[in-house]
């Protein structure tokens, strides 16, 4: 059997208020020790109020070649952003 | 620099498919693992980036052999501080290499068996306590030089590794200058072991950027694939030009006495190091060649019980977890 | 003996416990058995030693002889020295470490957590400090001594052997003296054996998670916190530590 231990991916909240960001991998026996591996090697100064870990195995990706159907759609849809509205400057902030 | 004499791997792949994909590194973009990418790319990038990592493992023992001498509680911190993020910064770069397909302990044996080098520089002695500000200044600032560009090189893992890297290691070099002008300034015994350490560091540090552009391994695919930003030369250059001002506020002679400024090129000429010296280090001839790597292997082979027991425990655990379940 | 000379002592005891056991953390980097241990273990060694600043500038504030933090560390014989045992006993392997540093953890977590109700505000704001830190390395090093303790064959056996081995010297941490009720009588710390139970409870949970046996016998070397008798390790520890400061007196680092 290998024994290496497993890959694990870290997310790190950096302040409240703000979502998990990815900050980069470590290795650990389990789920509990990647956490505390995670604190100590990723939160050395003081980067994170939240950690999360996720085995490296365990995390779907998407294909790169599968960038132009999955994306593209989305450039179309310019009227998600909220510079596509003209809005009068009279009626102020929005 | 801690990935000297990398040579670039050759590449046969589809035309097609290369000159789209040299196309996205002149465009700027940013290569990720599952992309495309020529079979030497990935080689290339694998050894040195396993290279950059292991040196800086490897850099953890010079250093941390200062660490339960170092004379005040402050500057026992500082140090720990330091040599604990080379151990960090070699976890980050083996994850960038896990990326491309080889695991840590792949990439670590390689190390330890003597199939991956490391920086030439971590297999010179660390003698006298100004040594620890000496490393600091001149090993750290040599690497920064190369690491800041690399921020922007094309792998995108290995860049953003290195982004963090930089990050961190900008107090690397200031601690280290702050401990020699400690010394410098201090009592003459003090003044002469940050002598004493300038005198041995300085062309092991020159030796850093690797051998000459004349006479340096084809460095111009790993230049045009952006896995390598700058030539030797250039490099060192601007680290002899950065340094003579920081030896002369110390009041410490650097040890090359046909250093001089040249006002025609804007630049200062100095004496190459010794590049016999430099390829006996490489080849395993350095002073500390066998001490280190003694070292290395050691910490592998007496953690492997500890490596296997948390290991077995966890299985035993995952597994107690299913059968409740 | 004064209550600033009991206090002193006191003092002392903390700070001394921290510096020994943090020099001998800090000999680990870059030898542990794995990248991700070598950097937890550093975050330990550094916050023992940045604990020892503390105590070890507290002691000299109130020993009152303008000694630094830094001269009372580099600048004692052994004999003036009032660790316990426990913590200048050599390394040995990753698992005695881990097992001498859970021991003594769990006395530390333990101390603290009294200290910081203690009348002295200086040495209650201390404790404050020290011990979210301490909790987090006795999370750890009872982690890793269950993890090993109940792991494979041979890491059960090396933690059994480490635990055999140490188990001598966790007494002394629990031995009062006239220094204690001093410092009992003024509220500003525990008296040791009183915390004794509540010790043996937490190692007694955590080494039964980890399939070992605590040794029958109550033996315990002495003569650490009190400065009579150290082992051979402690000389050898300082000469290393205080050898710049004692081959350059006065000068500058």
């Amino acid at each position: 059997m290998k024994n290496e231990w497993p890959l694990w991916e870290i997310f790190i909240r950096g302040q409240h208020g703000m979502s998990h960001r990815h900050v980069g991998s470590l290795h650990a026996p389990d789920a509990e020790m990647a956490i505390k591996n995670a604190r100590d090697v990723y939160t050395r100064r003081n980067e994170g109020v939240s950690i999360w870990v996720v085995e490296a195995n365990h995390i779907s990706a998407s294909s790169p070649s599968d960038k132009g159907p999955l994306y593209e759609p989305s450039e179309s849809k310019v009227y998600r952003h909220p510079t596509f509205f003209d809005i009068p400057e009279e009626v102020g902030a929005m | 620099m801690y990935a000297q004499m990398i040579k670039s791997e050759a590449t046969q792949d589809d035309p097609e498919k290369l000159a789209a994909f040299q196309a996205r590194i002149d465009a700027g973009e940013k290569i990720e693992p599952k992309d495309w990418m020529p079979e030497g790319y990935r080689k290339t990038l694998i050894r040195q980036i396993g290279q950059h990592a292991h040196s800086e493992i490897v850099g953890q023992l010079p250093e941390g052999n200062w660490i339960t001498r170092a004379p005040t509680l402050e500057r026992k911190a500082i140090l720990l501080a330091k040599v604990q993020d080379e151990a960090g910064h070699g976890l980050y770069l083996y994850c960038a290499a896990e990326t491309l397909g080889v695991s840590r302990d792949e990439i670590t044996e390689m190390l330890l068996d003597g199939r991956m080098k490391y920086s030439s520089i971590f297999n010179y002695p660390t003698l006298n306590w100004a040594d620890i500000g000496a490393v600091g200044w001149l090993v750290d600032g040599a690497a920064i030089m190369n690491q800041v560009p690399l921020q922007r090189t094309s792998f995108g893992p290995y860049s953003r590794a290195m982004i963090r890297i930089c990050k961190e290691e900008s107090f690397h070099q200031r601690q280290g200058y702050d401990a020699i002008r400690q010394m410098a300034e201090g009592t003459p015994e003090q003044k002469k072991m940050a002598q004493d350490a300038l005198n041995r560091l300085w062309y092991p540090s020159l030796m850093m950027f690797g051998p000459s552009d004349k006479d340096s391994v084809h460095s111009a695919q790993s230049m045009a694939w952006k896995i390598k930003m700058n030539t030797n030369d250039e490099l060192r250059q601007k680290f002899v030009d950065q340094t003579v001002p920081q030896a002369e506020y110390l009041g410490l002679t650097i040890p090359d006495p046909d250093l001089k400024w040249n006002e025609e090129r804007g630049h200062y000429d100095y004496t190459d190091p010794d590049w016999s010296e430099f390829f006996d280090v490489i080849k395993g001839n350095g002073p500390c060649n066998v001490d280190r790597l003694a070292a290395r292997n050691k910490a592998w082979d007496d953690g492997q019980w500890v490596r296997d027991g948390l290991l077995a425990h966890a299985r035993k655990k995952a597994a107690g977890k299913h059968a409740a379940e | 003996m004064t209550r600033e000379e009991a206090f002193t002592q006191f003092l002392l005891r903390m700070g001394d416990n921290t510096l020994i056991l943090g020099h001998r953390v800090s000999e680990w980097c870059g030898h542990a058995p794995v990248l991700e241990e070598d950097i937890a273990l550093a975050n330990t060694a550094l916050d023992l030693i940045g604990q020892t600043q503390m105590w070890l500038g507290l002691a000299g504030e109130v020993q009152g002889e303008g000694k630094s933090a830094d001269d009372l560390a580099f600048l004692r014989d052994a004999w003036d020295f009032r660790n316990v045992l426990l913590c200048e006993v050599p390394n040995g392997d990753f698992g005695r470490t881990l097992m001498r540093q859970f021991l003594f953890d769990a006395w530390h977590s333990i101390q603290l957590g009294r200290l910081m109700k203690s009348s002295d505000e200086r040495v209650a704001a201390i404790a404050e400090k020290a011990s979210k830190e301490v909790a987090y390395h006795l999370e750890r090093s009872a982690d890793t001594v269950v993890g090993l303790g109940d792991g494979t064959e041979e890491s059960r056996r090396r933690m059994q052997e480490a635990l055999d081995y140490l188990w001598p010297y966790v007494g002394e941490m629990f031995q009062s003296d006239d220094v204690d009720a001093e410092m009992v009588k003024a509220g500003i710390a525990p008296d040791p054996a009183s915390l004794r139970e509540e010790y043996d409870a937490l190692i007694s949970r955590i080494l039964g998670d980890a399939t070992l046996t605590i040794p029958e016998s109550r033996f315990a070397h002495k003569g650490g916190r009190t400065g009579a008798m150290h082992t051979e390790h402690l000389g050898h520890l300082l000469t290393q530590m205080q050898w710049l400061q004692r081959a350059y007196p006065g000068a500058k680092w």
